[in-house]
């Protein structure tokens, strides 16, 4: 095992458990301001109850989110420094205005959110809510700005050579509005939101189910379906636009992503298969010619840029790359169609009684934390070699002091305290749906 | 002294983390002492004297390294590589006091609640000793190779100077939360931590001292600026006046003055650290000509410029909505519905 396998090991294993929480919180921010709203308007204690109930549930996403987002900030600098050096002006002031504007606000005002039932009046503690769902999704903003830098670099020039180049800042929104950020920041925002929606839609539909807490699932089944209708759907746009986006200005991931090999020929779209990287074919596959072409720019015979444009050195692992973008793509093809078989048969007031589509949706849940992951290793593995797309390379930005000894054992420790924590999440999590909305605990007794 | 962008974001980053030391300081006190309560109620008591608060006061350790990889990203890729076991066990350590917060009281079972009160004590102590073991490092120097990165082992970092200020830490905190917790708490529970006062000070005290006189020995480059601009002095003495103030608020009913006191204390400690590394942010031992400096670890003067006015725009706003949310919890810790 050697570092680079470690240290990018290490940091898929940490960011991808940490990727687990801070979506659901985004997502449930946004339909606690829904139900929040909702009660602040019709003053139905229902609402009330939903809004304490899935309160708590934030605060235990938060918590988890926060405690394995700051091993994300050290680790940049822990195991990747030499990408640090290179990078600090431009990636370390998007991180620090993160902190600056979104993390101190949405922790502060958690404090009123979790807390302050009783010690503000109804309207600030609804402003509260709303300033935590603001600040966690502006949080989103600051890191797909540094992300999508590293993708799509801009707004910056090298200065130095060699060891000592290092980036630095020319215009700082040229920064913030690099080619892809706004396409991939809406693309993250409504993968967040379909965590959360998915996650409220499962949580009713097993109430429903059981026939328990039937008028709060009920409501909040609603509030669901339409958070993860439209949320699903311009998934599907800000998506397309993400995709023309990397067809312009990262043409090996592309490439990849439809394991496009010959150069400077029209695009095959693929539903699935198996790429064959020996033979550099797709096999198994369900491909329509020239419609990737078509997707991308109107044309079936618009030649694309292929793989073999590039050095073998240079291009992206294609089959992890070419797998991962369209099980993503069919995870979000169908959680269009769910929720919207969902609405539909909410429009022909079924949707409550029909059990095998109540099951479908409690099952759902899984489906946007695939698709989820999933697009960021699409992402990711689809940049690479590159750790900032055409300046350095990944190989190029570990830390130099950094054993593989000492790697292995984070490595192992992270992965085993991360699987405790999930343990615990989820059992935790299940506790508290089994308990439901309707019941507040009582002051003694566990601080549920 | 001329204010240059280097020399503001020195102040900058040193303001963010004494911040954190201010604020997340008697969170992780109030941690250390959590085992010494006794009985379910004090336990719940105890963290819910943080627990509306306690989330946001880590941010401030949060933007401080932001901070640091903005404006010193040398220093950050130095230090947290170099130091790289150091900072994994302080990620795990600040991971367990976040979630044992969290877990704790969400199951009535005794065997739970204990595990999770030793997290939440063992995360608190375990990150202040590693933090104060990391700055004592910084100030004692450590080897800094030619080309920047740590030239040193794990093993170095837990020299007797920084386990020293580490240590010192550690008391710092639980001098701090215990202060804290006798504004907070009524009733027995506030009797028992009011008698806390005096063993927290005088073990804080003692470490203090040794580690002054330490430093006067062995670490030279700190007293520096003391030799060439004596009035600063008057920090050093500032600060021993606010810890000499604490047992007189206390004694006189006035909790609050007390944690302003011990606030103030913090606050002179870090400034005298501040004085007299400036401009060093690592000191480098051997070869004290490779230490990483506010001058030649730094961004860009755009980068900082950029940055200047994202925390003039950022910070004030932070200071703002943090002072009235600590107002809206002002008052002694209550158990209800939504507490921990």
């Amino acid at each position: 095992m050697d570092l680079l396998l470690l240290s990018r090991l290490q940091f898929a294993v940490t960011i991808g458990f940490h990727y687990i929480y801070p979506p659901m919180s985004i997502g449930l921010g946004l339909i606690l301001v829904i139900m929040e709203g909702m009660y602040i308007r019709t003053k139905n204690p229902l609402y009330h109850r939903m809004t304490r109930f899935w309160v708590k549930i934030f605060g235990l996403t938060f918590a988890i989110g926060v405690a394995t987002g700051i091993v994300m900030e050290f680790q940049f600098g822990t195991n990747w420094s030499t990408y640090s050096r290179f990078v600090g002006d431009v990636f370390g002031s998007a991180l620090a205005a993160e902190g600056i504007f979104a993390f101190f606000l949405e922790s502060g005002f958690l404090a009123i959110l979790l807390f302050g039932w009783d010690k503000v009046s109804e309207r600030t503690h609804f402003i509260s809510t709303c300033l935590v769902a603001f600040g966690a999704m502006f949080s989103a903003v600051w890191i797909v700005v540094a992300n999508s830098w590293q993708q799509t670099p801009a707004g910056h020039h090298i200065v130095g050579e060699g060891a000592a180049a290092r980036a630095e800042v020319v215009d700082f929104w040229a920064v913030v509005f690099s080619p892809s950020s706004m396409d991939r920041l809406s693309h993250v925002l409504m993968g967040a939101w379909q965590a959360g929606a998915f996650l409220v839609l499962s949580v009713s539909a097993y109430y429903l189910l059981k026939g328990r807490h039937v008028e709060a699932a009920r409501a909040s089944m609603k509030i669901g379906l339409v958070v993860a209708g439209a949320a699903s759907l311009l998934q599907l746009v800000s998506g397309h636009e993400s995709a023309v986006g990397v067809s312009k200005n990262q043409p090996p991931k592309m490439a990849a992503f439809e394991a496009h090999y010959e150069d400077a020929t029209p695009g095959t779209l693929y539903l699935f298969g198996w790429v064959d990287e020996q033979t550099e074919t797709v096999k198994g596959g369900l491909g329509f010619p020239g419609m990737l072409s078509f997707l991308i720019s109107g044309d079936t015979k618009q030649p694309l840029t292929g793989l073999r444009a590039f050095p073998p050195e240079d291009r992206p692992p294609v089959q992890l790359s070419f797998q991962s973008y369209h099980f993503m793509v069919m995870i979000g093809m169908t959680l269009i169609a769910v929720s919207w078989g969902g609405i539909f048969l909410w429009w022909r007031k079924k949707l409550f009684r029909t059990r095998w589509a109540l099951w479908v949706l409690v099952f759902s849940v899984l489906a946007p934390q695939f698709s989820n992951q999933l697009g960021w290793m699409a992402a990711e593995v689809g940049r690479q070699p590159w750790i900032v797309y055409g300046l350095l390379r990944t190989s190029e930005g570990l830390s130099k002091v950094v054993s593989e000894g000492m790697v292995l054992s984070s490595l192992i420790l992270f992965t085993l305290i991360y699987l405790l924590l999930l343990v615990l999440f989820l059992f935790l999590l299940d506790m508290k749906i089994k308990q439901g909305p309707d019941d507040l605990d009582p002051a003694r007794g566990h601080g549920a | 002294m001329s204010l240059d962008l280097n020399t503001t974001w020195f102040l900058l980053v040193g303001i963010l983390f004494t911040g954190y030391a201010v604020l997340d300081g008697f969170d992780l006190g109030v941690g250390a002492l959590h085992l010494f309560t006794r009985g379910d109620d004090e336990r719940r008591l105890s963290m819910n004297s943080i627990g509306p608060i306690w989330d946001g006061n880590e941010v401030w350790l949060v933007t401080g390294g932001g901070a640091l990889f903005a404006a010193f990203p040398d220093v950050y890729a130095t230090v947290f590589s170099g130091f790289y076991l150091a900072l994994i066990f302080l990620l795990f350590a600040l991971i367990f006091r976040a979630v044992a917060i969290e877990f704790r009281s969400k199951q009535p079972m005794a065997w739970w609640r204990r595990m999770w009160d030793i997290s939440f004590t063992t995360g608190s102590v375990l990150a202040a000793l590693l933090i104060g073991v990391a700055m004592g490092n910084l100030v004692f120097g450590v080897p800094v190779r030619a080309d920047g990165e740590y030239g040193g082992s794990f093993w170095h970092l837990l020299r007797p100077y920084p386990l020293l200020t580490g240590i010192m830490t550690v008391a710092l905190f639980m001098m701090h939360g215990a202060i804290y917790l006798v504004m907070k708490t009524e009733g027995e529970l506030h009797d028992k931590v009011r008698g806390w006062i005096r063993p927290t000070i005088i073990f804080f005290v003692i470490c203090y001292v040794t580690t002054t006189m330490a430093t006067l020995l062995y670490v030279p480059h700190m007293t520096e600026v003391m030799r060439t601009h004596p009035q600063f002095f008057v920090v050093a003495l500032i600060g021993m006046l606010a810890i000499a103030n604490i047992p007189r608020e206390i004694h006189g009913g006035r909790d609050f003055r007390a944690f302003l006191s011990s606030s103030a204390a913090i606050v002179c400690l870090l400034a005298l650290f501040g004085l007299g590394m400036f401009p060093n942010l690592v000191f480098s031992d051997p070869n004290p000509e490779h230490s990483l400096t506010a001058y030649n670890a730094a961004s860009s003067d755009k980068t900082l410029g950029i940055m200047l006015i994202i925390a003039l725009i950022g910070v004030p706003l932070v200071l703002a909505y943090t002072a009235s949310i600590y107002w809206i919890f002002r008052g002694k810790v209550k158990l209800d519905h939504s507490s921990y």
